[in-house]
């Protein structure tokens, strides 16, 4: 079980092995849509994970990025179906992050790294600890991001009005883009000076 | 039209600089940006694949993919709508192309091939050439011309901003940086900080 474990804090894909960076900055701005694009990646990963892991043997190696390209691309349709069948709003708010999911790298990673070369199951479990541990840095940066930029949480008001009368102002710089990246250096800064490897 | 075309063209240089402004292509952006030749150099083929890709994924989302766009074919299809395949369309013609550009440097432009050949097959799982596809699609843009003025600008836009990060870095091996926060921690802070500056230009 320990194992799988380490993506989540000492091997964590966005902090210390810089996969998969590329879309999940944008969707930061607000809780909501970072956890939204948080679990649709670890389903995406765990089951390509499994699948390719399923058919690792059969896969000649010359064409193996094609056909990982072909299963993500796969899942992400399905999941991108599925998101405007029954969370339109945040579909819509998550636009071409979804469809992005296919090139991010923390799943092709995983397929190259693990998934060519180990069981179904243990894929399986890798691919869901490291979208999960993808997903912890996407929640954290969003829950300051949304916090200290709009004052809210999951679209509720928390910064009580007696606040804002006293003079409390949001910090408009949490949601402008840049800002994300900066909260991803500190948070780097800080888990290299706490995290033991 | 000639002015919508330089508009387009300067708003994604600048304004919808794809690194700082929607964070595609970060994993290279940060992999690759060691010194500055090699930056220009990934900087070129993602500009280079972009022009290639994003005109002719308009044309095939134009033509094949979108609701009511198989009219040409036949009355009958006017109401097919193919665009729940565009994801995975996208993806194939732009590891085709890739593969088709590779083949063909190699053939017929040995210097390029020796400058842009290593990066060719990174490229084909690089965010920044399917966002530009995406976005494309999300866009709407009414003629070819557009879509050709929105990647080449695209793709300037990278070009620039890899190789200024690189330029950075290379200075940045004579500053003192806390222990824990060199190499990733001050390449994110940096790329925010660039990304402030390039803010500046929303006022165009």
């Amino acid at each position: 079980m320990k194992k799988y474990l380490g993506p989540l804090s000492k091997d964590n894909p966005i902090l210390v092995q810089t996969l998969g960076v590329c879309s999940a900055l944008a969707v930061t701005a607000q809780l909501k849509p970072a956890v939204v694009m948080a679990l649709s990646v670890t389903v995406v990963c765990a089951c390509s994970n499994f699948f390719i892991s399923l058919m690792r043997n059969t896969i000649p190696p010359r064409i193996r990025i094609i056909v990982q390209l072909l299963v993500v691309s796969f899942f992400v349709i399905l999941v991108d179906l599925l998101l405007q069948s029954y969370l339109y709003d945040e579909s819509k708010m998550l636009s071409v992050f979804v469809g992005l999911i296919i090139t991010n790298c923390i799943i092709m990673g995983r397929l190259e790294a693990f998934a060519l070369s180990h069981k179904p199951l243990s894929s399986l479990m890798d691919g869901m600890m490291n979208g999960l541990g993808y997903g912890l840095v996407l929640v954290v940066v969003a829950f300051f991001r949304e916090l200290l930029g709009s004052g809210t949480l999951w679209n509720h008001q928390v910064v009580p009005d007696s606040w804002y009368t006293a003079g409390y102002l949001n910090n408009g710089l949490m949601i402008l883009p840049p800002m994300a990246l900066i909260l991803i250096g500190t948070i780097i800064w800080i888990s290299r000076g706490t995290v033991k490897r | 039209m000639m002015s919508d075309i330089f508009n387009i063209f300067v708003r994604s240089v600048f304004i919808d600089n794809m690194v700082f402004a929607y964070f595609l292509g970060m994993c290279s952006y940060l992999a690759v940006s060691k010194n500055v030749k090699t930056a220009f150099g990934l900087g070129l083929a993602v500009c280079f694949v972009l022009t290639v890709t994003v005109p002719v994924n308009y044309l095939i989302d134009k033509y094949l993919l979108r609701e009511g766009a198989l009219t040409w074919v036949s009355a009958r299809f006017a109401g097919t709508d193919l665009s729940f395949l565009s994801l995975i369309i996208f993806i194939a013609v732009i590891a085709g192309i890739v593969q088709l550009l590779e083949m063909v440097f190699e053939r017929y432009l040995p210097v390029l091939y020796m400058t842009l050949g290593i990066f060719l097959p990174l490229i084909a799982v690089n965010c920044a050439i399917l966002g530009g596809s995406l976005f494309m699609q999300e866009r709407n843009f009414p003629t070819v011309a557009h879509s050709l003025a929105y990647a080449v600008g695209s793709g300037i836009g990278w070009l620039l901003a890899i190789t200024a990060f690189a330029a950075i870095r290379e200075r940045l091996k004579y500053a003192k940086i806390p222990p824990k926060l060199q190499g990733n921690g001050i390449a994110y802070i940096i790329t925010g900080l660039l990304g402030m500056g390039f803010m500046a230009f929303l006022g165009m």
